[in-house]
């Protein structure tokens, strides 16, 4: 077995890379959430000053990435960073492509839906504690009407949706992960595997990632010997409410109890209550901003000392789903401990 | 008549509604369906029967513009014999799907999609 | 390798879960959303009605006729509320009532048409203006195709 890993799936980084900066931006309906205030800039609507909604969420990952190398305290252009590792939700990742150009360091775009926040900060975690990098900036995000009209329908359509589904966050989050520094490390990686349960709902993404969610909770668990107990957080991407219900249900079966200490970040970022989302929050934003602009800094309050960040994606295309498939996920994992 | 136009015509829309609700089926097989259905009920003669009673509560849901291509299609067999059900379907529907496009595209020159 | 159940466990496994999904799934607000349906609907057609009376007596044509203005008023009036974007708005709580009638297929062209005005006209307006309407275009005329031969060679069996 490769010396860094630990039982089926995870790796243990034997020097933790170090988050130096993180920063997040949102879009109007989160800016008016619960996290509102905790976001480094919002925009006023949803095309942020530009002419169309894939320009606005570029724009949206490149003051992301400015900002968090600024709280860096990276300054130099092109910034002193060995690799941008970055996804999105839009066709062939474009966001992602062209908000490298600027950046001008060696980019890896990757697709993980909405777990890619995840899956960049642990690859970028890996390849620091590896010995091929420095320092990683790591970024993904998603926008609303971009992503509406790239799925499902355009945004003036007149359509019902369903109370089990999920609105897509506008926003994006970006950290720089670091060899040597201050600030919470990534200690631990688990790479989830895809999982299917046959559901064919494409508006219940939900019911869709649960299992996959507790499958690598459960992994991880085992494969580090760690009990819920030891984390004072777990938190899933973008479960939301019926999500997060189903698969607290799927570890009832399976004897695993998280009580409060599991959260969810689609639930977190809207108030149910005042913001008409159904389910709640959804989008590679939803992890990347609810954790960029809300749980690394209650860790850096000492809120919180030991994170699971769980982030979940739901790998079907329109194409996959209108040909009867049902809908492939996955969760990644990565533990932060401060 | 105008009674008549609101009960029939809301409960079209109300059975289109809970067929939404209780099944996974999606507006586009819904009004795919109610489209198909108003060809056979045309072509039966049973949805001319609806329009003289319900008038615009018949011809407004989406079901009429199935019947109006059948009765374009029998109307033009009648005076070119087979081939006139191809030639004859867009007589009556032509006005709506001209209009449409044509208010759509100025639409889309003067408004900007937002939210 | 582990966790990996083959065959009829997974599958069990996987019906299993299914139907755990579908007795939790927040179920819509159905009686609501079929009185709205109902109301909306039935008003949308009363307004056909009316404007079908008013283009009557305004321009003194038939009834068939100014039945057909009626249509195009209505459409009209979804492409105006399309574009100034209180049509999903209105849609979202009338649901059915506004999607069934004329009023939502001329939504549908509009939204579409709106929404890709971005990639130009030619690519956006023009290729994709019928993304959603076109299921409908094409199976009334596949059916009254189908019911047209039908029809004819019946009558002309007779």
């Amino acid at each position: 077995m490769a010396e860094k890993r630990l039982g089926y799936q995870t790796v243990q980084l034997s020097s933790p890379p170090f988050i130096v900066g993180a920063a997040a931006v949102a879009g109007p309906l989160e800016a008016e959430g619960p996290l509102g205030q905790e976001f480094d800039q919002t925009y006023p609507d949803l095309l942020a000053g530009q002419n169309s909604f894939e320009k606005a969420e570029r724009l949206m990952m490149q003051d992301a990435c400015r900002l968090a190398l600024e709280k860096a305290g990276i300054t130099n252009s092109p910034p002193e960073i060995d690799y941008f590792l970055a996804g999105d939700l839009l066709n062939q990742l474009v966001t992602s492509a062209f908000s490298a150009l600027p950046l001008a360091v060696p980019y890896l775009g990757m697709y993980g839906a909405c777990s890619t926040f995840c899956e960049a900060m642990g690859l970028g975690a890996m390849l620091i504690d590896g010995g091929f990098a420095d320092r990683v900036l790591c970024a993904t995000s998603s926008h609303n009407a971009a992503s509406e009209r790239q799925y499902r329908y355009p945004t003036e359509y007149g359509s019902q949706r369903k109370p089990y589904s999920q609105w897509t966050v506008t926003g994006a989050g970006a950290v720089v992960l670091s060899k040597t520094g201050s600030g919470p490390r990534i200690t631990h990686v688990t790479i989830g595997k895809v999982m299917d349960l046959g559901i064919k709902d494409p508006y219940n993404q939900g019911a869709a990632m649960a299992p996959a969610a507790v499958d690598t909770i459960e992994v991880h668990l085992k494969d580090t010997g760690r009990s819920p107990e030891y984390y004072d957080l777990i938190v899933t991407g973008d479960l939301a409410r019926f999500g997060q219900e189903m698969a607290v249900q799927l570890m009832a079966d399976r004897n695993l109890h998280l009580g409060d200490r599991f959260q969810d970040c689609g639930v977190l970022i809207f108030d149910n209550e005042r913001q008409d989302v159904h389910s709640g929050g959804s989008g590679c934003a939803a992890s990347a901003i609810v954790t960029c602009g809300h749980l690394l800094k209650e860790m850096s309050r000492g809120r919180i000392r030991r994170l699971l960040l769980v982030a979940t994606g739901a790998l079907f295309s329109p194409t996959s789903f209108q040909q009867g498939d049902s809908i492939p996920t996955i969760a990644h994992a990565i533990a932060i401990e401060g | 008549m105008y009674l008549k136009a609101f009960l029939v015509g809301g409960l079209i829309c109300m059975i289109a509604q809970l067929i939404l609700d209780n099944t996974k089926l999606s507006p586009g097989h819904v009004l795919s369906g109610l489209t198909v259905a108003g060809g056979i009920l045309g072509g039966l003669g049973f949805y001319d029967l609806l329009i003289d009673f319900a008038g615009a509560g018949a011809t407004v849901p989406i079901s009429s513009f199935g019947n109006a291509l059948v009765k374009g299609a029998l109307q033009e067999v009648n005076t070119r014999g087979l081939v006139g059900v191809l030639t004859g379907m867009f007589e009556m529907t032509s006005v709506g799907i001209a209009a449409t496009i044509v208010f759509a595209f100025l639409t889309s020159l003067v408004f900007q999609a937002r939210s | 390798m582990a966790n990996v159940k083959t065959g009829t466990t997974q599958q069990s496994q996987q019906a299993a879960y299914q139907q755990v999904v579908r007795k939790a799934e927040p179920k819509p607000p159905r009686l609501r959303n079929a009185i709205a349906a109902f109301v909306t609907g039935g008003l949308v057609c009363v307004l056909g009605e009316g404007l079908t009376d008013f283009w009557e007596a305004v321009l003194g044509v038939s009834h068939k006729r100014a039945g057909d203005a009626a249509v195009v008023t209505l459409i009209f009036l979804s492409a105006l509320l399309t574009g100034l974007g209180y049509f999903d708005k209105l849609a979202r709580f009338a649901g059915a009532g506004l999607t069934v009638p004329v009023t939502g297929f001329a939504n549908a062209m509009t939204s579409c048409a709106v929404e890709f005005r971005r990639e130009g006209l030619v690519f956006g307006v023009g290729g994709r203006m019928f993304q959603l309407a076109g299921a409908v275009i094409v199976f009334g005329v596949v059916t009254a195709f189908v019911v047209g031969i039908f029809i004819s060679l019946v009558q002309m069996m007779r």
